[in-house]
Formats: C-alpha cells, structure tokens, sequence
C-alpha cells in the first residue's frame, strides 16, 4: 500500500562522509554489481553501442564549490535516501512504491509496478531511475537482500556499496536509534538533510567536508633574510655536535 | 520535463472529450439544447470515443500497459489511481446517458441523473488530472494553485469548441454555445498568463548548494557528471526549452487557444450563413486542439524538475522575455 | 468494486548469492586485492572484496566491483589469429594453438641460432616479471623489460639507489601512526584500495593530510591542504623546504650519523679522477672524521662520534668534507629559498613556510616513542622505538618527469633529514624491503656476452654503479634496443619499454627480428606519438619490401588497437580463468608489517580456444628447449604449466615463487623445498600467504639486527650488514667523472654535457633550471574507475566515462576567452588535438588535463565507429614526442629522465588556442579498425 505507515520500528539508512570520499566510484559499481543479480534485478544495460546507458541505484557526482584558491572539489554519491514522508510512495498508483513498517526502506514491488514513471517524478532526488527493459522503475533497495539475508556472515550483511567503500566513508545504520553508532556520527559530525523544506525527511543524512587547515602563519622579517652566510655559519656550527654513531 | 507526448495527446483528447461531456449534460440538465438522438449519438459518442483514445494512448506511456489495471488501487493517495478510477466510473453514467439520449429520451428522471453524474464525472476527472501534476513539490511549475484550474478551464473550453462543432454540423446551432466558448477562452487565456506569471516571476529557486546541501561554501557548480552519456532521469526530466523557442510558442498557443477560437465566435455571431458558420466552428475546433496540444507540450517543457539540479548545476534563470512577466 | 490491492511482495531475504564461492586475486589493476568470486557452474555472479585479505581487508574498487563485466566482455578474443591483410587492417584467420606455437617457435629458433638479441621481449601489466624476465634471459636477449619505465622507474630507482625501498611499492607510510601526510603526485597509484583505505583512518583521526598536486580531484579534493603547484616543480618545494628546516635546525643529526652516509668524507680534489668519489680506506672502507678521537676512521664504526661539518686532511694530503657538509650548503643557497622559488612554483613562498612549520612541529614536537624495544646492528639495545611522525608518498606526478629521478630523491633527502624512515608514523619498508643501496644486481648483456643459442649470464635488468657497468660498445653506443643502461640512461632500470617500437623501426641501434610483447596496449595509449608508432609498426624497408619490424607476436585477451598490428596474436584468458603467483621476487602484497605473496586460481573455465600466457611461455621456452625449460632429456620441464611452474621452480635453491608453505612438511616460510601441495595450502588460506613480522623486527629495519638476521635466513638480504641510506650517491659522481673524461669508459661527446649536468650526486642542482616552451603544461590523471585503456569495454565502467574533457583554470579560460563546452585546440611540438573544455577553479593556473587512456580507436576493444570514446575521446599521447629536439651533434635523445630512462609523460606542454564554429569531434581522427569477423566475442555472454 502507498500510504505511508504511521512510523516505523527502525529508521535504516546511510551516513555519507563527503569528507571522506574521494569519488572513487566503488559504490556505484558494487551497487551495480549487486542490485543486477539480487532480488530486485536485474538492471537494465544498453552498454555496448554508441550510447553506453544503463539503470544505476547510485551515482557519484563531483561538485566543485567556491572560487579561486578557497574552491574546493567536492564528491557526492547519490542515491534513494529512503525519506520518512515521501510523494514517491504516496503517488504511485499500483501501491508497487512502498515503505516497509519495520525498517522505512523504500521499495518497489517489479511484479506490480506498471512503469507509470509518476514517482520518480515525485522524487527531488532523482534517486529512482526506470529499467527500460523490464519497463518497471528501479531505485535503491538499502541492499534488503543483503542485510537481513542469513547465508551471509553477519558481517557482510550491510549494504554492498557500504562493505565496498575503500575509504569509509559510507555508514549503515538505524538513524532512528540516537544510540546507534550512525546517529552519534550525525551528532558529532553535524550530518545534514538534502532539501529538507521539501518535507519528505530524507533518513540518509551527509557529513560536510571539514574547515581546511592551510592558514599560513604571519611571516616575521627574520625569516626574510636568507641570504647571508651568516646562514651558513649559524647553521654549521649547530650542526657541530657531538652525536654518536 | 521531456514532454511526453502520449501523455499530451492523451491529456489533450480526454480533456476535450470530458469537456464536451460536461456540455452535453449539462445542456441536458438546463434544457439548453433540443434532445435529439443524433445529437445524443454523436456527442456523446465523440466525448467517449476522445476520452477513450486517450486513455488507451496514454497507457503507451507505461513500461507495463498490460498491468494498467493496477493503477486504480491507491486511490486513497494517488491522484493518479483516482484519475484512473474518475475514468472508468464516467463511463457508466455516460454510456447510459448517450442509450437513453437515443432510445429513451422520455425518460427524463433517469436521464438527468446520467446527466448529473456524467458532468460530475467528467469534471473530476478531469480535476484528477490537473492535481496529478499540481501536487509534485518537484515540479515547481506545476505545484501552484492555478494547474488544475488550468486543466480545467481548457477542458472545458476544448469541449465548448466540440459541442459549437457538432451543433453547427447538425443544423442545432446556437449562440449560447458561442458565448461559452468566448467566455471559457477568455478564463483561459487569464489563467494561463497567471499561470507563466509565477512561473516566470518565482523567486525561490533551489540552487545546486542547497540541493547538495553545502550552503556557504560559495556558489557550487557540476565538475565531472556521475557518466558522460544522458541517463533516465536527464532523459526524463532533463529537457530545457531555449527562452526564445519558449516566447514564441506561448505566442501559439495564445493565437490558437485564444485569438483564433474568438474570432471565429466573434464571425459565428455575427454571420448568418449556416455553411461559413460550419467552417468557422470546425477552424476554432481545430484550432483549439492544436493550440491545446502546443500548450501541453509547453507544460512540461516549461516545468523544471528539481533534481535535474544536480546535474544541470543550475535551473533557469527567473523572469524571461516570455509573454507573461511583460 | 476495487478489490486490487496489490499483493503483499514476497521478497526473498535470504536468498544465497550462488552455489559457491572461490577466492582468488583480483586483477582488474595492479593492485592486487583479495577477492571472493561467487560461481553458479561456469558463471561467475558476483564478486567481492575478502576480509582476511591483508591488502584490501574486504573492501573493493570500483573496477574491481565491475570485473564480471571485463570477464564478460564482447571484445574477448576467442582464439589464435594469423594476421592475413596488412598491419592495422584488422584482418585475421583464426589458427589453431598448434598452429600458433609452431609458427611462433619457428620464428624464436631461427633468431636464438642466430642473434638472440634481435628478439625484443617486452610485457606490459606483466605480474609474471619474475618468469618472463627468466625467459628472456634463458633465450639470451638482452632486450627485456616490463612497463616499469612507464611508470615508476625514477621511483624505484631514487629510492633503491638511496634508501633501499621506494615509494613504488616497497614501502608505504606508517597509517596508524602517522600525524602528518604528505602526498606528492598521486591520482591512484599501484597501492589503490590501501591508499584509500588509509585515508579514510587518517580522515577519521583528523590527520592532516596535504596533497601536492597540480590538480583538485580525487584524494587531493579530500586534502586538508591542496597545494597546487605547476608540474615539475615538486623538487624545488622540497629543496626550499628543506631550506627551511636547515635555516630552522630542525632536522635529525643523530638519525643522520647513525643510518645514512651523511658523515662519509668526500674527496674535494676538482679536477683529478677521484673528485666527490667517498675518502675511502685501504679494503674500501668509507671514511669519517671521529670527533672523540679526532683521527679519520672507517665510518661504518658503531662507537666513533662522527663529524657532520668541517673540512679534514685525508693521509694522501687530499682534502675531504663530509656529505652532510655538502648538502647543507647546497640547500641553505638563497637560490634555494621560499622566496626565490615560489615564483616558479607557482605558489606562495607563506605555504611554503607553513609547510616547513608543521613538518618540523610534528616530526620533533610531536615526537612518538613506541613501547618497543629493539637491539640495532651493532647490538645496543634501545628501550623505546623512537617515532617522527610525518609520512610521505609520490608517485608519477614526480616520476614522470625528465627530473623525477630529481625530485624523488629531494623526497627522500626530506625524509631522512627529519629522521622518517623505518620509524613509527613515518614511511616504512615493506617485506623484502630494504635491500642494500642499491641491491647488488648489474645488468646482463655486456659486450661479448650475448651469443647464439645461449642464455645470458644474468637477469637482464640491475642496478650500475657506474660506467663500468653500462651495457655500450666500444665508442658508447648502446647494446640494447632501447637504450637502456648505455649513455643515454644509464640507471635504466626497469627499461625503455616507450622507445622499442621508434627504435627497432629507425634500425637505431640495430634492426631486429622479432617484437614480442604481452599486454601491453602499444599502438595506443601506452605509447607516445601514436601517429608516428602506428606508421612505424607498417613502415617496410625499401630494399626488401618487408616490414622494418619483420615479426610481431602479441598476446592480449582483448581485440585492442594493438592486436591489429600483430602477426600472430596469443590470446590469453581473463584473470578469472588462470593461474598465477604474486610473488615475493616480484611485487609481493607484503605492506610494512609482514611479508605476503598470493595466488590468482582459475574459478571458471574459459569457453573459448584461449590460453594462459604464462603456460604458453612456458610451452615456448620448451619448445625452444630453453634451459631450465626442459629437462635433461628435453621433454617440457613444466609439462603442468604455470600452476607446475609456481610450485616446483626454483630461483636458487629452497626459493621459488611463492614463499609461504614450502618444506615437505609444509611449514617453512621463504626457503624450502617444493611442497608439492603448496597451491592447495594457498587456496583453502584465501588465496594468499601473510607472514607477521615479529613485534621488534618492525621498525628502523635498515639497521635492526633482527629483522636484518630474519631477512637473511629467508632469502632476501645476502649479509646482515646495516644498510645505509645514500644522501650523496657515488655512484652518479663515478658518471659524471666519465663526462668529465676520467677513466675508460667514456661518454660519446653528444651526450657529455647531459651526463655531466645530470649526474650529480647530491640531488637538487639540476631542479633550478626548469625549461618553459610553451603556455601550459598538460597531463593526465588516472581515473579510480578505469585501469587503463581497460575500462571501455567493460560494460559498466563505460558508462561511467566514455569520453574525456580537457580540463582548465577558470580564470586562464577567461583570459583566453575560452568558455565551459568550448573546443579548443592544443598544439605541441609534434601534433594537435581539438578536444571539448571543462572549466574548473582547482587547477594550476598554467595546467591542463584530463583523464588517461579514455580515448579509444573506433572498432578497438568492440566499439562501435562512433563510440563517444571515439568521437569525443582523445589522448594527450598523440602530443607527446618520444624523442626530443636535436641537440647539438644532432642526436635526439629520447623523451625520457636522463638517469634512468622513464618515459616523461607529463613533460608535456602545449598552447591553446579555442576553436571556433561548431565542432563534433575531437582530432585527431584514426581510421577505425575492422577486424574480421569472429576475432573477438562479438556480443557479451552472461
Ligand atoms: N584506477 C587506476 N589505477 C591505476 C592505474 C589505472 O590506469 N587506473 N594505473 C596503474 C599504473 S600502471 C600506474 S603507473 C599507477 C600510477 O598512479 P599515479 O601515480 O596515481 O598516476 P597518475 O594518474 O599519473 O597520477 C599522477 C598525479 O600526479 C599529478 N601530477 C602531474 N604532474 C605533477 C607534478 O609535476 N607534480 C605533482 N606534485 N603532481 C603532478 C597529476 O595531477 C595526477 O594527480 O597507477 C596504477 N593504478
Ligand atoms: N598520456 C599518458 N600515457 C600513458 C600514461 C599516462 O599517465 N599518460 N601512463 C603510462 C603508464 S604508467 C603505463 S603503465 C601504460 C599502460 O599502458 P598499457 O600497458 O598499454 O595498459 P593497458 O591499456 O592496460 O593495456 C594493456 C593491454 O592489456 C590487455 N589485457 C587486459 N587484460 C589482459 C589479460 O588478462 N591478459 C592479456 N594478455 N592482456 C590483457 C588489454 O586489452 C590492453 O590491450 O600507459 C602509459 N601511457
Ligand atoms: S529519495 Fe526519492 S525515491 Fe527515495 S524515498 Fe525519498 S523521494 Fe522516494
Ligand atoms: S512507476 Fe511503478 S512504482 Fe512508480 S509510481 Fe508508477 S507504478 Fe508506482
Ligand atoms: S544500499 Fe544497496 S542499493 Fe542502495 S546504493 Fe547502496 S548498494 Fe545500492
Ligand atoms: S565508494 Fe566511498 S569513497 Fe568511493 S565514491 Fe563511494 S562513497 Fe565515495
Ligand atoms: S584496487 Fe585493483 S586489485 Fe584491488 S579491487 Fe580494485 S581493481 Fe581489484
Ligand atoms: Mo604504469
């Protein structure tokens, strides 16, 4: 059903450090990788011809911010955030769009799905992308195949882009635990939501890149001066010590 | 928005057929046409045979026609599945409208009950519609008060045209039909010069440090996209309609919506002939539905989907050269 | 009246990814993770990152995540080809195997009677060095090398030559320790998940992490410090910074004294045979001034106190100075200054100041001592383990460079001044790392040595200390085909793989016979001057009409631009359908605590006639009844193949490629005897072998008895002896002396002055004089989702990125009224590319660049003729000139560092200039190639 449930048990979501990531693109492939053989799969290719294209759940953007010497390069991997209060469910006329009662992952159903396209229209996102070939919408499964599936080690059982991660700076979690790992990262690091004015309540949150630390310091007129052999001698006879071997 | 065109052609079509529909009942409730079969038969026959078309092209929209069926589940939050479920429950009181309209008409309570909920029906539908898209925060062309009013207003103004057409054509020709059009097209013409006013003029717009959520790092522009070739949601909602291009076609849609069909209704009121006033209805009929198709397709070419943000890096600058924010 | 509701969606939550799982290296790039493949029958479903894996600890890459899609790909050749129209036309049979290696070992027997050396065997993304450099040798050519002199030789060599690992490879920086990180230079590097991984600890930590890079992208976006320096200049920060440590006094004089040659006297005598040679006793030893007991010593002495400053008699009369005197009046020159080098650098002389500031805070402020003790090679005990914090790590943004072997060592100079080497939080070696400075190898194939039908002394690649060692006739000339080891790079060692092509067609130094080469895309993007390579691979010689590289053999997996200009193509499988061995005498996945070396196993079987080439090779070498190819009898040696070879060779006795679970009992790590269960003990441990060092075997290991006595009972030291880092390196004073005239072994007179500015043992002078011919520099970038030229057929990474932009300075692109999306032309001394603009703030102002290897040839690699790698794709490669301008004597030396033969890639500079009208394409356009049918896979299979 498309009606959103009142609450749900768990919040699951991601914690994005764009501190931390270095577009390495990781995520999107082992998303790819996992999502076209998993239980929502597969994932739509036309990748051979002269229009390589195909369905992707997440996808790493660069940004660039500011200007001159203060710019900065910014990495931003996107994918569904699994909002709390999204249109994406609630306009979907099949009820194929829903959010779980028991943890908020946002899903849809391909059996029922009649490739309407209405919700991704509905998502700020642009987290839902359509399979051309199964003719039904695809978006981010928070890897559900993965995190609840008992034939993994319980350590694998995290999102596929999570595990991959080389550097870590993707986190799982249920945000809506304070206590949980994921939530006190958000505290501390002041994770933020995307477009929250929108009101759908984005779960996943991101961590901003921290304040640069470049400041040079104030240069004093001793140091100018490097050009005596005064320099030199200064130097030589500190380095005439007495060091054993 | 790519403008999809089987949703246009299909908004375009049922929106007149609803239109004429509405006519057509509502001129049976006032008594304000004479109940003729042939005028039972071909207008509400037309009304159907429009909607229907629609209805079937825009399922050309659906990457699973054959599960079409499914939309009508989730009327209880999707203006889409109450569109769906709109549809098909006119059909009932307008079937029966158009049967007793051509084998009963001495049935007067029954056919004014059909008639009753046919206008009905039709008119929620068509609200239906209009709200589909006006409720889409992501969309904030849409997402004001005047789009389904809009969707509306040119419904009924398609169906005007249909029902002046089919009078003239019948020999049942009457200026009150005229006079609907003129008015209809006139409220058209001032809501949709509403509607491109706060388009045009919308202050807030969502910039890319806000979609990103990096606010006061300074201005944030796109440095390498996430792929070098175009994806659904670029090819979906990725769509920018150059200013100019823009101008001119609300120009078009102005002449062919607003211009031509008053004209002509300024020509049927005026002349006497019966033939030129055929030809002056079928050229405003025409012209409509052109103009209606153009303004459609502007409606989603003119709408700019927030998410396009993160790859575009900007959305369009406010106030155009277009017509309304002169 | 609506009943339809949908169904409750019954997700399977459990379902098990596949029916089981193999794990195996991957090998979507060099860097060597563990993965675990999931397999259903023939076909592989998935594929992850291992957990217990000591280089990636579980975690995958983006090409690595995509490797079912490299597996899969459309372009896989399926069998042996014989080429049948011209070069480049693309026209092939298909062959059978038998067909192939006779007609291949026909060619290779005619010139192992004959000259041997006119085979030139060079391998690309080659993981088998230690085989296929044994083949070479077997043969008797001297005219092997791998792609090393692509890409990292002026690392390994500044680092071998001065501190007995390098930056390639053999050590990384101490991550859990680490309070300051510099980087120089790197987009991705070998070391890719590590390095990632690594950051993200720093991150965590809130290290500071400070790249140095012309470029904002990839890790240097992450930085807390971007430090955006014009390409080339690297050394010259360091030497300022350096400057400013001096003038500061912060550096380590006791680390100096105790590990490096910094107290070794110098012969100041100019003008005589043994000017700036070391003062050196009668058994050789090196020299030092004792200030205890103010005599001149043997400097290697534990208990002297040893002079860093002064001048000193020697007992012939002869002055002498020590090294470290040298130095610091090199780098407290004024010339060397912030002030008089941020100019050129391109920054401001307040960054580097700053950057002074914080390397002295922390390596001496912010001092760490390890509870650990260790007992040091002159077996003092040391209580705690002494750490400066500060790391490093550079790679081809320094080496690829006409001065990276420069700049590399200026790194190392900084290091081991701040006392960083082998300590906690610094850099430190990885297993088998450190080896003596340089590791006592020299090169084989000296004149009269490479005869027919026999195999060479000794491996063909090693490390010169000096003339005497230079593989050149007798006037100078070179005796390898691509120059290295003779006048024209004499530290070349891992070869000029980018000059054998121009060589071997110009007859420059001799015409050879065969070309064969193993992975390695040579007629495209590992190459230079593509317009011109791609002419000389179908140039004929006019007299006989034959083409001027008669024969060319090539194994590839895939139908790459080079297979078109091949006579007999090889086909090799993908890694996920063969054998292999990461090896210890290779480039092991050791990192800097523990020695590690793996395997690759085949998961599925390939579905078409292909075959590993190593088991080829081996089948060659059997065939051409190599020695140690076959037995006594002269039956195949290996008959099992490589998996045959990896277990049952030995290099020297007891050692072989894989080091872990030898000795029959199968416990014995490094040397022992063929276990013949080896691979069965490395598949059922994931696919690898990690040997822990022990806790005091882990740091200052150039000097720590321990681990200097572990390292020589497994092989990979020949004495226990300390090894001491080589500030002032003899070895290039010794070639400079022969430029200057002295001696036997002389330079031609073309090529004097370059060895003489060149060469210089302490490092920095040549930095000052940085040539600028044109507008802008232009390089490339390594992007982390593509290996290479290996991404566009892989159907997942080409959509990530199918074309490449040129990217430029914001603000310079105002200047030249150059604006985002528009065309521009980049014009350099042998070409011009016409390629579409992106503008960015986070680039040098005098920089442009764009990512490597994304530009493809039409029909190449299965693309279609108007692929966007094609139409919209380009190489800087078509700008670069493998050979430089005449200089005077008309010699053109080739585009490589003067010392050790890498290619410079990044030397490149171009002008731009916008091009106007509308424009579709980048140029320069290449006919596409159209292999014949059935070559390649044709469609991708599940
Ligand atoms: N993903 C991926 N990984 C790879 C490879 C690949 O193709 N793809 N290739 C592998 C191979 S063969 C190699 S050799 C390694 C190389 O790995 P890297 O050393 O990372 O090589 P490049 O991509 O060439 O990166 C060079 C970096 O140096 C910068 N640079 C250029 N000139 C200068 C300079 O003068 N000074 C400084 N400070 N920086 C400069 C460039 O901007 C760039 O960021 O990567 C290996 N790993
Ligand atoms: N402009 C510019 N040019 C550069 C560089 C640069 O930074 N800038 N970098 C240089 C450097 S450092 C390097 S190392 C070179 C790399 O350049 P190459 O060595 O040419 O690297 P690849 O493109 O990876 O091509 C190697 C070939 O290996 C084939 N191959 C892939 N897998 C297999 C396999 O399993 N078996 C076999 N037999 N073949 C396989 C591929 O099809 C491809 O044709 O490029 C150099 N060129
Ligand atoms: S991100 Fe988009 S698709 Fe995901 S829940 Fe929110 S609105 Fe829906
Ligand atoms: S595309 Fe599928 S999931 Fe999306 S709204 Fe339509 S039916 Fe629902
Ligand atoms: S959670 Fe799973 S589906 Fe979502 S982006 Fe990560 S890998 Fe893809
Ligand atoms: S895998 Fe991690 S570092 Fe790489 S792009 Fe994704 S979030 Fe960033
Ligand atoms: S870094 Fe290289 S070896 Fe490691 S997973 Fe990625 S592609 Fe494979
Ligand atoms: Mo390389």
């Amino acid at each position: 059903m498309t009606a959103l449930p009142e609450r749900t048990e768990k919040k699951l979501g991601l914690v994005i450090d764009l501190d931390t990531c270095v577009g390495c693109q990781a995520c999107a492939t082992s998303c790819k990788e996992w999502n076209t053989q998993g239980e929502l799969g597969p994932l739509h290719d036309d990748p051979h011809g002269a229009n390589p294209r195909g369905t992707w759940l997440n996808r790493v953007h660069t940004y660039e911010t500011g200007e001159g010497a203060r710019s900065r390069t910014v990495h931003f991997p996107r994918s569904c955030l699994h909002c709390e209060t999204p249109l994406c469910v609630t306009v979907c006329p099949t009820g194929a769009s829903y959010k779980r009662a028991e943890d908020g992952i946002v899903l849809v159903n391909p059996d029922t799905c009649i490739g309407c396209k209405l919700c991704s229209w509905a998502c700020p996102y642009g987290a839902r992308e359509y399979d051309y070939n199964s003719g039904v919408m695809k978006k981010c499964t928070l890897c559900v195949d993965r995190i609840y599936n008992e034939t993994l080690a319980p350590e694998d059982r995290i999102p596929a882009c999570v595990k991959a991660c080389p550097t870590g700076a993707r986190h799982f979690g249920d945000i809506g635990d304070p206590e949980s790992a994921v939530s006190r990262l958000i505290d501390e690091r002041g994770g933020f939501d995307l477009m929250p004015e929108l009101g759908y309540r984005p779960t996943n949150k991101y961590l901003p890149p921290r304040s640069r630390t470049d400041v040079p310091p104030p240069i004093g007129t001793e140091v100018r001066d490097s050009a005596s052999n005064a320099l030199a001698e200064r130097f030589f006879a500190w380095a005439d010590q007495l060091l054993s071997r | 928005m790519n403008p999809p065109y089987s949703v246009i052609v299909f908004t375009t079509a049922a929106g007149a057929g609803y239109g004429l529909l509405f006519w057509l009942a509502l001129a049976v409730v006032a008594h304000a046409v004479p109940i003729e079969p042939v005028l039972g038969a071909t207008g509400v026959l037309l009304a159907m045979v429009l909607v229907t078309t629609g209805l079937l092209l825009s399922s050309l929209h659906l990457g699973r026609p054959e599960r079409a069926w499914r939309a009508l589940s989730q009327y209880r939050t999707s203006w889409l599945a109450r569109e769906g479920i709109a549809a098909i429950a006119t059909y009932i009181p307008a079937v029966a409208l158009a049967a007793i309209w051509v084998f009963a008409p001495e049935q007067r309570i029954c056919m004014l009950v059909a008639a009753v909920l046919s206008g009905i029906g039709a008119s929620v539908t068509v609200w239906c519609t209009g709200m589909i898209y006006a409720t889409l925060p992501t969309i904030p062309a849409w997402n004001q008060r005047l789009t389904a009013p809009i969707y509306l207003v040119i419904a009924g103004g398609s169906g005007a045209v249909l029902l002046n057409l089919i009078l003239s054509a019948t020999g049942l020709w009457q200026p009150l039909a005229v006079w609907i059009v003129l008015l209809l097209m006139i409220s058209a013409f001032g809501l949709k010069l509403g509607y491109w006013k706060v388009i045009d003029m919308r202050s807030h717009r969502v910039t890319l440090a806000e979609a990103i959520g990096l606010t006061g790092y300074g201005p944030v522009r796109p440095l390498i996209p996430p792929h070098t070739q175009a994806n659904f949601v670029m090819r979906e909602m990725g769509y920018a309609i150059a200013r100019k291009h823009r101008s001119h076609l609300r120009w078009l849609v102005i002449l062919f919506i607003v211009a031509v069909p008053m004209t002509s209704a300024v020509l049927q009121l005026t002349t006497g002939g019966v033939a030129t006033r055929l030809v002056l209805a079928a050229s405003a009929a025409l012209s409509v539905t052109l103009g209606v198709l153009i303004e459609r397709w502007l409606f989603f070419a003119e709408a700019e989907h927030i998410s396009i943000i993160y790859y575009s890096g900007q959305q369009s600058r406010k106030g155009t050269s277009g017509l309304a924010s002169k | 009246m609506l009943p339809m509701t949908a169904p409750e969606f019954r997700l399977n939550l459990s379902r098990p990814i596949a029916q089981r799982v193999a794990y195996t290296t991957c090998y979507m790039c060099a860097c060597r993770c563990g993965i675990k493949v999931h397999v259903d029958g023939n076909v592989v479903r998935y594929i992850e990152g291992n957990r217990d894996h000591p280089v990636n600890g579980g975690v995958i890459c983006g090409k690595g995540a995509a490797g079912i899609m490299h597996h899969r790909a459309p372009s896989r050749l399926r069998a042996p080809l014989k080429r049948i129209g011209p070069r480049g036309s693309g026209q092939y049979v298909t062959i059978s195997w038998e067909e192939a290696l006779a007609t291949a070992t026909e060619w290779l027997s005619s010139v192992r009677r004959t000259d041997p050396k006119r085979l030139a065997f060079f391998t690309g993304r080659d993981q088998s060095q230690a085989l296929t450099g044994w083949f070479a040798q077997q043969f008797g050519t001297l005219n092997f090398a791998a792609h090393g002199g692509f890409c990292s030789v002026n690392m390994a060599a500044a680092g071998l030559y001065s501190i007995g690992g390098s930056f390639w490879e053999f050590g990384e920086p101490d991550w859990e320790h680490t309070r300051l990180f510099l980087l120089f230079g790197v987009a991705e590097d070998h070391s890719s998940n590590p390095l990632k991984i690594a950051l993200g600890k720093l991150k965590a930590r809130g290290t500071k992490v400070v790249s140095i890079n012309p470029v904002q992208t990839g890790y240097s976006a992450i930085a807390d410090q971007w430090v955006g320096v014009r390409p080339g200049t690297d050394g010259l920060l360091v030497a300022a910074l350096i400057h400013e440590l001096l003038k500061r006094e912060k550096v380590d004089l006791s680390y100096l004294v105790r590990f490096t040659n910094a107290p070794w006297l110098v012969i100041d005598a100019p003008g005589t045979p043994s000017h700036g040679l070391f003062a050196r006793g009668v058994a050789g030893e090196p020299l030092t001034f004792d200030r205890a007991s103010g005599k001149i010593v043997d400097a290697r002495r534990p208990e002297v106190y040893p002079a860093l400053t002064g001048r000193y008699e020697l007992a012939d009369g002869r002055t002498a100075t020590p090294v470290f005197a040298n130095l610091a009046e090199r780098f407290l020159d004024p010339r060397f200054s912030p002030f008089a080098v941020a100019a050129k650098i391109g920054i401001s002389p307040e960054v580097i100041i700053q950057l002074a500031h914080d390397l002295a805070r922390v390596a001496f402020d912010e001092q760490i001592a390890l509870d650990q003790p260790w007992v040091d090679w002159a077996g003092r005990r040391h209580d705690k383990t002494i750490g400066r914090p500060v790391s490093m790590h550079a790679m081809r943004g320094i080496s690829a460079h006409t001065n990276g072997f420069e700049t590399c060592r200026m790194i190392h100079l900084l290091q081991v001044l701040l006392g960083s080497i082998d300590c906690p939080g610094g850099f430190r070696f990885k297993p088998p790392f450190p080896k003596p400075t340089p590791p006592p190898l020299r090169p084989a194939g000296k004149l009269g040595t490479v005869s027919p039908g026999k195999p060479l002394s000794g491996a063909p690649l090693g490390f010169p200390q000096g003339p005497e060692d230079l593989l050149v006739g007798p006037a100078g000339e070179p005796l390898r085909l691509d120059k290295a080891y003779s006048w024209d790079a004499p530290l070349a060692a891992h070869g000029l793989m980018h000059m054998v092509i121009t060589n071997a067609a110009n007859f420059d130094p001799y015409p050879i016979d065969v070309l064969f080469m193993y992975m390695a895309n040579m007629s495209w993007n590992s190459t230079m001057n593509v317009p011109a390579i791609t002419a000389h691979l179908t140039a004929r010689d006019l007299n006989t009409g034959e083409y001027k590289i008669p024969r060319i053999i090539y194994s590839d997996a895939f139908a790459s631009e080079m297979v078109a200009y091949a006579d007999l193509v090889l086909p090799d499988t993908t890694y996920l359908e063969r054998w292999d061995c990461i090896s210890l005498l290779d480039r092991p996945i050791s990192d800097c605590d523990g020695a590690g070396d793996a395997i690759r196993q085949p998961v599925v079987e390939p579905d078409r006639d292909v075959r590993p080439f190593q088991t080829v090779l081996l089948d060659l070498g059997a065939r051409l009844e190599l020695p140690g190819f076959v037995t006594e009898t002269g039956a195949p040696r290996y008959p099992g193949g490589y998996p045959d070879y990896i277990v049952n060779h030995e290099r020297s006795s007891g050692i072989g490629p894989l080091a872990g679970w030898r000795g029959i009992s199968g416990r014995d790590f490094g040397v022992g005897a063929v276990n013949p269960k080896q691979l069965e003990a490395y598949v059922s441990n994931g696919g690898f072998h990690y040997q822990t060092l022990k806790d005091e075997q882990r740091y200052y290991r150039h000097a720590n008895a321990a681990y200097l006595a572990f390292a020589k009972s497994v092989g990979w030291i020949g004495s226990t002896d300390p090894i001491v880092f080589q500030l002032y390196l003899e070895p290039l004073q010794r070639f400079r002396l022969a430029a200057e005239g002295y001696g036997t072994i002389l330079p031609p007179d073309t090529h004097r002055s370059r060895i003489r500015d060149n060469f210089d043992p302490v490092p920095g002078g040549a930095l000052l004089d940085l040539p600028r011919s044109r507008a802008f520099h232009a390089i490339t970038q390594r992007p982390m989702h593509m290996y290479h030229s290996w991404g566009s057929h892989n159907a997942w990474l080409r959509q990530i990125t199918a074309e490449n932009r040129i990217y430029m300075n914001r603000g310079r692109g105002r200047e030249l009224g150059i604006g985002d999306d528009d065309w521009i032309a980049l014009t350099s001394d042998i070409g011009r590319v016409v390629a579409q603009v992106r503008l960015m703030e986070g680039v040098n102002r005098d920089t442009v660049w764009t990512w490597n290897a994304i530009g493809r040839r039409g029909g190449a690699a299965a693309l279609d003729d108007d692929a966007p790698e094609a139409m919209r794709g380009f190489l800087l490669n078509h700008l670069i000139g493998e050979l430089l301008p005449k200089r005077e004597g008309g010699y053109r030396f080739s585009n490589s560092d003067p010392v050790t033969g890498q290619a410079a890639w990044y030397d490149l500079q171009v002008d731009i200039t916008r091009v106007g009208g509308p424009h579709i394409r980048s140029e320069p356009v290449f006919e596409p190639i159209h292999f014949s049918n059935g070559i390649a896979m044709g469609e991708a299979t599940t």
